[in-house]
């Protein structure tokens, strides 16, 4: 297969350079691994995306935003992309199932990943009680308590979204303040079912068959506690999905792809948007932002002018 | 929510070789199948469902005749996910005269799935 573009990820940032790139009559394939609108899709609700006066749900601001891109004709491939590799005529890009495609230039959109802490019993009990997905697992936890790692937007929200099912969310921070905006942490405070506990780690998940407690550790004390949750939500960090690119393009330390501020990366013709790329702030509507300017830098290389 | 599943992959499928198991025909269409049976655990709050559904309907046609494969809705049918221990989704599970064969829990490239059939296909 031959094209002039291929992104590589169809959440907010994929699906955006997508629609503008398809708007620009750019022949273009989006490629995505699994599902449209990536983390977007597993978040239960987003009320901060301008528009949408009253919460919206992420699975359905990803299903509007396909369907959006895919009006102006984006196309979109349902494959695992194993490697781009670089050459004369541009970049190669191999798909699970043996498909390459030949391209001019391509936008890195392949987003992040919830980070695994490498607890004892995490790997374990994953699906017995381990998630990293609240929207997705949530409905299991109904009159359990559950813990939640993290302090960030993320932890903090779906910490709120799961009183929802679970009759206390315990939730455990490191640090003694917050990371999440202070929209959310007041309706964490105000939420009598979210117990918050500072300066705490997450030692050992523990159980038989499924999760049955975690043993935390007070960091000022190194105090050990065990709480009784059926189940362990993490929201500790994301880790950039850029495995498949570590040798076409400079990522930073935690691996994170380096763009300048018109997306480009430190390969001509490769460009990135979203998660995946080094930033400050890591938003849907930053990876919009992202997108739509990795497709304009796109356009321009491909005419020439960069 | 609900419209939003209606269309996309979320339908009810017409693949005939794709089976729709309840609580009820579990033990008859499962656990006492002549064929081995692959149970896709899912439902239509959960994303990383949206990722295998297609790929475990697209298995169906291709291991026909040598393992049955199948869905089950875990927010229509309770007591099944409860008995084996299900606590996030998707979750396969791979059975075999009755047994619990092995299983994958999230979203995984087809391969891993075809993997977990070659066991017993």
């Amino acid at each position: 297969m031959k094209t002039d573009v291929v992104i590589l990820g169809g959440g907010p940032a994929g699906l955006t350079a997508g629609m503008y790139a398809a708007r620009s009559r750019i022949p273009l394939i989006l490629i995505e691994r699994g599902q449209t609108g990536g983390q977007m899709a597993a978040t239960a609700t987003v009320e901060n995306y301008p528009g949408f006066i009253d919460p919206v749900l992420g699975a359905e601001l990803a299903e509007k935003m396909e369907r959006q891109a895919r009006k102006f004709r984006l196309e979109i491939l349902y494959r695992d992309v194993i490697g781009v590799t670089r050459n004369e005529r541009g970049f190669t890009v191999e798909a699970d199932g043996s498909d390459t495609i030949q391209c001019k230039a391509i936008i890195l959109a392949t987003g992040a990943s919830p980070v695994q802490l490498g607890l004892p019993g995490e790997a374990e009990f994953y699906g017995k009680g381990v998630s990293y997905c609240a929207v997705c697992d949530g409905p299991f936890f109904q009159d359990l308590e559950v813990a939640v790692i993290g302090g960030g937007d993320s932890a903090v929200e779906e910490s709120v979204y799961l009183t929802r099912f679970a009759k206390k969310v315990h939730l455990i921070h490191r640090r003694d303040e917050l990371r999440a905006c202070k929209e959310i942490q007041e309706k964490a405070f105000s939420e009598p079912k979210v117990a918050i506990h500072w300066n705490t780690v997450p030692v050992e998940i523990l159980g038989q068959k499924d999760v049955t407690g975690i043993r935390v550790r007070l960091v000022k004390t190194q105090e050990e506690e065990t709480l009784p949750v059926g189940g362990v939500f993490f929201y500790a960090g994301l880790r950039p999905n850029s495995e498949p690119f570590l040798d076409l393009v400079e990522t930073d330390s935690r691996g994170f792809v380096v763009t300048d501020q018109e997306m480009r990366c430190s390969v001509q013709g490769v460009f990135a948007a979203g998660d995946v790329r080094a930033k400050a702030l890591r938003q849907i509507t930053t990876a919009v932002g992202d997108g739509a300017t990795a497709a304009y830098s796109a356009q321009h290389y491909l005419e020439g002018s960069y | 929510m609900i419209q939003i599943f209606k269309r996309g992959v979320f339908r009810m499928s017409d693949n005939p070789n794709l089976l729709h198991v309840t609580d009820t025909d579990f033990e008859q269409q499962i656990l006492k199948s002549d064929l081995p049976a692959l149970v896709d655990f899912w439902a239509a709050w959960c994303g990383p469902c949206r990722t295998v559904g297609p790929v475990v309907e697209e298995l169906a046609g291709e291991y026909a005749g040598k393992v049955k494969i199948a869905k089950m809705n875990v927010d229509e049918n309770k007591s099944t996910p409860g008995r084996y221990g299900i606590r996030g989704i998707p979750t396969l599970i791979l059975f075999k005269d009755g047994q619990v064969v092995d299983q994958i829990v999230g979203a995984v490239p087809k391969n891993r799935i075809k993997d977990l059939l070659n066991k017993v296909a």
